[in-house]
């Protein structure tokens, strides 16, 4: 096929070419960066967080001003939730993750406090009772769990002048920043004073209460053997995904029955819970994925609407060329390539405008760069809806009768 | 005028003649227009001023009370005060009104009614005068309030209609946290967007259930809410303790006029200076009194995310111009003939111009209506969604009046190119070819 015939009749509708090129550049180079931010809402969205998430329920119980000892309360309601049917363990822990608590300490390899200049490291610090990496079904990759001995009470760890916590466990991430080249069980840390705490055990993975961010305290975690109580805790409980409805409604009843004068502030299921906490961004994704969709559907439609009145307004070219014994086909494929290098040049300059907004996205929005494999990407996606919107004008162009296009 | 209605029904035959174009481009028009005011509308509930003609007095204090240790010089200070600067500052009281305050949540012990929790802001007495809560019936508590740790609570409109069945409340009693309070005031219902005299509990949170002074509630350990930042060592219990080396109160100050904001930063920098001088502070002295707004756009309350929708639907509306100006184009290119006929019946350039600004004016106002319809729908999507702002978002008389008007302004830039084009058919060639 010649183009060169086609550049001589495109330079005679300038206009109409510019509009065709300047509306794929544009639909190019937001679909390109719009494509890659839902990959980013979905990679957020999809991240792991160890646990056995489709059987946990939580349970957030508030006592009320006049309530005795709640040491002695909680460690009541464990017994009395991991009597209930269809609970395989149950824990109670100060924080965990899609919920509105975050506290995090800082932890160092040495005793002293840090230097000025020093960089601290920052992790999510997780208090569980007995029974905790089972609940939370989190998986031990080195190490062991905390023994019996090494549990205490929070409430007494606060009141020691100088609490000593006889060891922790660390996600991996916290790990291999704090010991990169050694194993990191049996090493010292300082988390709380200058009293050494040893690592037992580190876990594969185990997020931060609030997932997704980019400062270290959210990468990096480390449990305590240390119980809170009731008030500044929640009930987390194991069961069958089925029962967990179930064992959930169950447990608040058991609360109620054990003392009626308490409030449930909170009860979930976990997998909502997470289904909460990323429900902005999945909206985000879905906005965007619509708006990709619109912005396609506009330019195909733009692109017909012009292709269509090109055709009407060459009926007698088109005449002329099937007289001198040119075929449908040639004809056709006249209309396709002429979309196709309009759409090329549309896509070039599209590519350009794509990676100078991925440029002002992470000036102001601290995004990352656009990857460049989502460049062709986008062409393929308009060379292929120029083509589709193209061929009903074209296949309307190559069926016109020579002698009705000559007429005309 | 005369002209103006020949032009318009000339544009509606035109528009008529070709049914499907027209829809497509009141489509293209609508849906671009729907896009970006639905994103314009949250952005512009969510920027708002939350404390109307008087934002540019209300200050937040924000010091610098860390230790030299992981000092960066030019870094932001801790967002809240400490208990002591806090309670210093408002024993010099140097500003017109300030405020120190925390949330929190307290359990309420109705008669007859099981027990609840409630969320309940503990502050000092300017609270109300300063943010200009509404009451209903009553007042807030005095500074000798604060002084005597007085057992007092205004009650949100929500509560006292929970509580008293929305009677006037005042002098009855109420049990918080085991103790029993007297009512003073009753609020109005009262909802500022954004929350922004306390941010830690979410940009766009509600106001509080319960009002009491901060003295009782910290002489009655109520729990607290939001964010407490330790910097030594200070374990749980002593947190918020007066000496405590933690940043958990909000401060604001009330100046008689927006010119002595300046005044009262450097007040800030004297008394930052007066605490090194003391030892206790150790950083270069590093205040702020941000004014609301300012405050506001510091703490980047706008969810980003509103930021970049808006980006994408102009991005959008942008595309569907260009998508008319081609459709329009090729409209009006093919009634080369018509204008060939009026311009050689005597139509000036300029009257050819103006029909056909007219026809995509037209085309804009019936994409306008089709718009208005579409933000109506996006925003009732909005107000479905899960966003913690969605109750706030409404389309107001200013936003009704600007999605007409970027309907039309947009359905003009549009017909420009082809008007242009149409203005310069020369009569001659195109009588020729008929």
């Amino acid at each position: 096929m010649d183009i060169l015939p086609i550049l001589a009749t495109l330079k005679r509708h300038k206009t109409a070419a510019g509009l065709i090129v300047l509306q794929v550049a544009l639909t190019c180079a937001i679909v390109c960066n719009a494509l890659f931010l839902i990959t980013q809402r979905i990679e957020r969205i999809s991240e792991s967080n160890g646990m056995a998430e489709s059987e946990i329920v939580m349970l957030n119980m508030s006592g009320l001003s006049r309530s005795k000892d709640p040491d002695a309360t909680t460690r009541g309601d464990l017994e009395a939730l991991r009597r209930l049917q269809g609970v395989k363990s149950v824990t109670v822990i100060n924080q965990l993750p899609y919920a509105n608590n975050f506290n995090s300490s800082s932890i160092r390899i040495k005793p002293e406090p840090l230097g000025v200049g020093e960089k601290s490291i920052n992790a999510a610090n997780y208090f569980g009772s007995e029974g905790w990496l089972q609940t939370m079904g989190l998986n031990l990759v080195a190490g062991r769990d905390f023994s019996v001995d090494e549990y205490l009470n929070l409430s007494d760890a606060e009141k020691a002048t100088s609490p000593v916590i006889p060891s922790i466990i660390i996600n991996r991430a916290l790990a291999e920043r704090l010991f990169p080249k050694m194993e990191a069980v049996g090493q010292s840390v300082y988390v709380f004073g200058s009293t050494p705490t040893r690592v037992v055990g580190v876990v594969e993975r185990l997020v931060s209460p609030q997932p997704g961010g980019t400062a270290n305290s959210h990468l990096y975690s480390m449990v305590f053997p240390v119980r809170p109580h009731f008030r500044g805790g929640s009930y987390l409980l194991r069961a069958e995904p089925s029962q967990r409805e179930a064992v959930l409604s169950a447990a608040v009843a058991e609360m109620m029955k054990v003392d009626g004068q308490r409030v449930v502030r909170e009860k979930a299921l976990f997998s909502d819970l997470r289904a909460k906490y990323y429900r902005q961004d999945v909206n985000m994704a879905w906005l965007l994925g619509c708006v990709c969709l619109a912005l396609l559907a506009v330019t195909a439609f733009g692109i017909v609407g012009l292709a269509s009145f090109w055709v009407q307004q060459r009926t007698r070219m088109i005449g002329t060329r099937r007289a001198m014994g040119a075929s449908q086909g040639q004809i056709l494929r006249y209309f396709q390539t002429e979309n196709f290098l309009l759409t090329t040049v549309g896509i070039v300059l599209g590519m350009v405008a794509a990676y100078g907004i991925s440029l002002l996205l992470m000036r102001s929005y601290e995004l990352p760069r656009l990857p460049l494999f989502y460049l062709p990407v986008g062409a393929v996606a308009l060379w292929l809806l120029g083509q589709i919107a193209v061929w009903a004008p074209a296949r309307r162009a190559a069926a016109l009768p020579p002698v009705a296009a000559l007429r005309a | 005028m005369l002209m103006f209605r020949y032009y318009l029904d000339l544009a509606v035959r035109s528009l008529r003649r070709s049914p499907g174009l027209t829809a497509l481009m009141v489509l293209t028009i609508g849906i671009g227009v729907g896009a970006c005011m639905t994103t314009l509308t949250v952005f512009h509930v969510l920027s708002g001023d939350p404390l109307p003609g008087k934002s540019a007095r209300v200050l937040n204090v924000q010091l610098d009370a860390e230790p030299l240790r992981g000092f960066k010089p030019g870094e932001e200070p801790t967002l809240q005060l400490s208990r002591f600067d806090a309670e210093q500052l408002l024993r010099e009281s140097h500003a017109t009104r300030q405020v120190m305050m925390v949330g929190g949540n307290v359990p309420i012990e109705p008669e007859g009614q099981a027990a609840f929790y409630s969320t309940a802001r503990y502050t000092s007495a300017d609270f109300f005068a300063m943010f200009e809560a509404p009451f209903q019936f009553g007042t807030g508590w005095v500074a000798a309030d604060d002084a005597a740790q007085a057992r007092v609570v205004v009650l949100s409109s929500e509560n006292n209609e929970r509580l008293f069945g929305g009677v006037d409340s005042r002098g009855k009693t109420v049990v918080l946290g085991g103790k029993d309070f007297r009512v003073l005031g009753v609020l109005k219902p009262w909802r500022p967007v954004p929350h922004f005299y306390d941010l830690t509990m979410g940009g766009f949170g509600k106001t509080e259930g319960v009002y009491l002074p901060f003295s009782t509630a910290m002489d009655l350990t109520f729990g607290t809410s939001g964010h407490n930042t330790c910097w030594g060592d200070a374990r749980d219990g002593a947190r918020k303790s007066v000496g405590a080396p933690c940043a958990w109160i909000q401060y604001w100050a009330e100046v008689e006029h927006e010119s002595k904001a300046a005044d009262y930063l450097q007040y800030l920098k004297n008394y930052s200076d007066q605490q090194r001088a003391a030892g206790r502070f150790e950083r270069p002295t590093n205040v702020r009194a941000h004014t609301v707004m300012g405050w506001l756009k510091n703490q980047e309350v706008v969810p980003k995310d509103i930021g970049l929708q808006l980006w994408l639907a102009f991005g959008f509306l942008i595309v569907c111009l260009v998508n008319t100006v081609g459709l329009l184009l090729a409209k009006c290119l093919r009634r080369s003939g018509e204008i060939g006929v009026r311009r050689a019946l005597g139509a000036p350039r300029n009257a050819i111009f103006a029909q056909f600004l007219v026809e995509a004016g037209s085309l804009g106002l019936a994409g306008g209506l089709l718009g208005l319809a579409l933000t109506s729908l996006g925003l009732w999507a909005v107000r479905h969604g899960s966003s913690n702002y969605a109750d706030l978002v409404q389309l107001d008389a200013p936003m009704l009046a600007t999605t007409l008007a970027l309907a039309l302004l947009a359905s003009l830039c549009a017909g420009l190119l082809p008007a242009w084009r149409a203005c310069q058919v020369s009569p001659a060639m195109q009588l020729k070819t008929q």
